[in-house]
């Protein structure tokens, strides 16, 4: 099946050899940074973990595009989605090999990464992310791959994907809930300590993996043959719809709780987020942009006539994805690191091979989704073409 | 029988696979561990603890800077001298009263704190919320307390960097080499890409030999003991003074006292 991937316009090469040369460009910084050490990023003493540890945890929100689809299909019949289960699935690939990739170009010592694994600790977070990623890329590879095989070969696929697509619904919830834990167990950390921040990880990654999943519905409608349904487009925009308004009303009830109890370390990191702290406000400008593009998103979508109309749509869920990628892929990890253990702010910017670097990443992402949404339009057109 | 090649390279990627789990199995095979043995003039401790008292070490500090204990930890153990503050290295260190103890700080803070420089260093934290979160227990506690630091296990992450409340952790975000300005062939320097902090001078303990710090401090402000022994001198300074810790309330119970 894999060879279908090896056949294609002259469009689908050069859009693989134009993400290529962003890979060699992030390779090559990745290779200074091997070099050089992590100094060559804008992390410091003070900010540990910046860009690269904030993509990553906005990808595991991305990858939840799987989820949405499949527990709709499988668990309430709900039939619409069964011609896009397949590129939700593979967009979740894409997005947890990001997600590991992201991890690897952060540690200090990569060649070391198999010590996570010959030192097995349970007692660490970190370990269970590592063991709930790599179970959820296996599983998508595995029911992806071998569902579309089925419907290339059009027969029913296999008795033994059916157990696999049920274990892989809870284990969705669980690449969310783990990595919300990875920031929400930390004392002195009072931005990340909080209860609600497995709920605000999945309410946000229910609408940012989805969002995406209609804007690459859209491309798939338009550069191939194949149409992934206009039913099946609205259902996805409801559920975008509704996780955005949950995960607005999250960020409020942090606001609530934090203004209102006057507790100056709750308060500290929206005060830097929203308004600055101590004179230091980089991030206040992202910050008001997160607030107005959500609430942009959220006015687009409610409104059933701007949710139905295939432009407005496109902009609600453009206006989703990035909002969420703000607040996600730059706030939350950096304020959690502000004001730091001294109460003293030290300020964090990404540099250009930073910046580089992750732009190599996310170009390896969509090489991968490129490759897989290939394939498997490849066969749904050859399906339907019969 | 007939196999394809794509039969081949399914049972070639699970068989890859089977492999991952050849260290699972050599643990549970239970092979037996060496086992080290303490020299005889190693100090032995349950659990170790340091009381600074401040006072003795601002009065020495009004006579002129001092700066001895931090010279004393940082030669010998080759911490690198960066200056630039975000990349810096420190094993041992002063922050004014207010950023050392932030939650104590307020309006009408006593003149004799306000200010006033505090020496900061690894807590030895009883529940060490470094150790909880390490992913490859290159960070780890011994049976005596001390929290210790396995560079070469360490992979980098920062985990235990987001972890610690105390901003007790360095990391080498470069080379640290060209900024150990006179080796000690004695410690190992680092590599780049680890994270380094007090180790409670366990190197020194085990030949009998008290912290670099304790011993460098003329104005015997640094006093270095077991809390396990109700007549060290620690156990005893604490009985009969007041102290305070930092960030007590974070439920880490950190071992460094401070007398003021």
């Amino acid at each position: 099946m894999l060879d279908l991937a090896f056949k294609g316009s002259k469009k689908y090469w050069r859009w693989l050899i134009f993400l290529l040369a962003i890979i060699t460009v992030g390779a090559a910084c990745f290779l200074l940074q091997l070099r050089e050490g992590l100094k060559i990023t804008g992390m410091s003493r003070d900010v540990s973990w910046g860009f690269y540890i904030g993509q990553f945890t906005f990808l595991v929100g991305v990858a939840a595009s799987a989820v949405m689809v499949v527990l709709p299909y499988y668990l309430h019949n709900v039939k619409e989605f069964r011609r896009i289960t397949i590129l939700g699935e593979f967009l979740a690939v894409a997005s947890v090999m990001m997600c590991l990739l992201f991890i690897v170009i952060d540690l200090g010592r990569p060649m070391r990464l198999f010590n996570v694994v010959l030192h097995p600790t349970p007692h660490s977070i970190l370990f269970w992310d590592m063991i709930v990623l790599n179970g959820y890329l296996f599983l998508n590879i595995v029911i992806g791959w071998t569902v579309l095989h089925a419907e290339k070969k059009d027969v029913p696929p296999p008795k033994w994907v059916k157990p696999l697509i049920y274990v892989s619904i809870p284990w969705a919830v669980s690449i969310h809930t783990v990595t919300a834990f990875l920031y929400a167990g930390l004392p002195g950390r009072h931005y990340w300590l909080t209860a609600i921040m497995a709920a605000r990880f999945l309410a946000s990654a229910f609408c940012s993996g989805p969002a995406l999943l209609i804007i690459l519905c859209f491309l798939v409608k338009k550069y191939t043959k194949f149409d992934p349904g206009e039913t099946a487009i609205d259902k996805l925009s409801k559920i975008v719809t509704y996780a955005l308004l949950i995960s607005i009303f999250f960020v409020l009830l942090e606001v609530f709780t934090a203004f209102y109890s006057q507790v100056p370390g709750h308060m500290h990191g929206l005060e830097y987020l929203f308004v600055g702290l101590d004179g230091h406000a980089k991030l206040v400008p992202f910050m008001w942009l997160f607030a107005a593009l959500s609430i942009l998103a959220a006015f687009l979508l409610v409104n059933p006539k701007t949710r139905k109309n295939e432009r407005t749509l496109i902009i609600a869920c453009v206006a989703t994805f990035f909002s969420m990628w703000l607040e996600k892929g730059i706030a939350l990890v950096v304020t959690g690191f502000i004001p730091n253990p001294f109460e003293q702010v030290t300020e964090y910017m990404p540099t250009v091979p930073e910046l580089l670097i992750t732009l190599g990443v996310w170009a390896t992402g969509f090489f991968i989704l490129t490759v897989l949404y290939k394939v498997a339009i490849s066969v749904k057109e050859e399906v339907e073409a019969l | 029988m007939e196999k394809s090649r794509r039969d081949f390279l399914k049972i070639g990627g699970i068989s890859a696979l089977g492999l991952t789990a050849l260290p699972a199995f050599k643990v549970l095979a239970g092979k037996k561990q060496p086992v080290y043995k303490l020299s005889d003039k190693a100090l032995k401790g349950k659990r170790w603890a340091m009381v600074v008292d401040m006072k003795k070490c601002w009065e020495k500090q009004e006579k002129g800077v001092c700066k001895d204990c931090f010279v004393a930890c940082h030669s010998i153990h080759n911490v690198p001298q960066i200056d630039n503050p975000k990349r810096e290295i420190k094993w041992i260190w002063t922050e004014p009263y207010e950023n050392a103890f932030p939650n104590l700080e307020y309006e009408y803070t006593a003149e004799v704190l306000k200010d006033k420089p505090f020496i900061v260093l690894c807590n030895h934290c009883s529940k060490p919320p470094c150790v909880r979160v390490c992913p490859t227990q290159a960070t780890f506690q011994r049976k005596d307390g001390i929290v210790m630091m396995d560079f070469h296990r360490c992979i980098g992450c920062r985990y235990c960097m987001a972890a610690c409340p105390y901003g007790s952790r360095s990391f080498n975000w470069g080379d640290p080499r060209p900024y150990i300005k006179k080796e000690n062939m004695a410690f190992p320097t680092r590599t780049k890409g680890v994270v380094e902090k007090c180790n409670f001078c366990a190197e020194r303990l085990a030949v009998g030999l008290k912290p670099a710090c304790v011993e460098a401090c003329k104005a015997k402000a640094l006093v270095f003991g077991d809390l396990g022994d109700p007549n060290s001198e620690v156990s005893k300074l604490l009985k009969s003074n007041y102290t305070i810790r930092r960030k007590n309330d974070l439920g880490t119970h950190p071992n460094i006292y401070y007398i003021i």
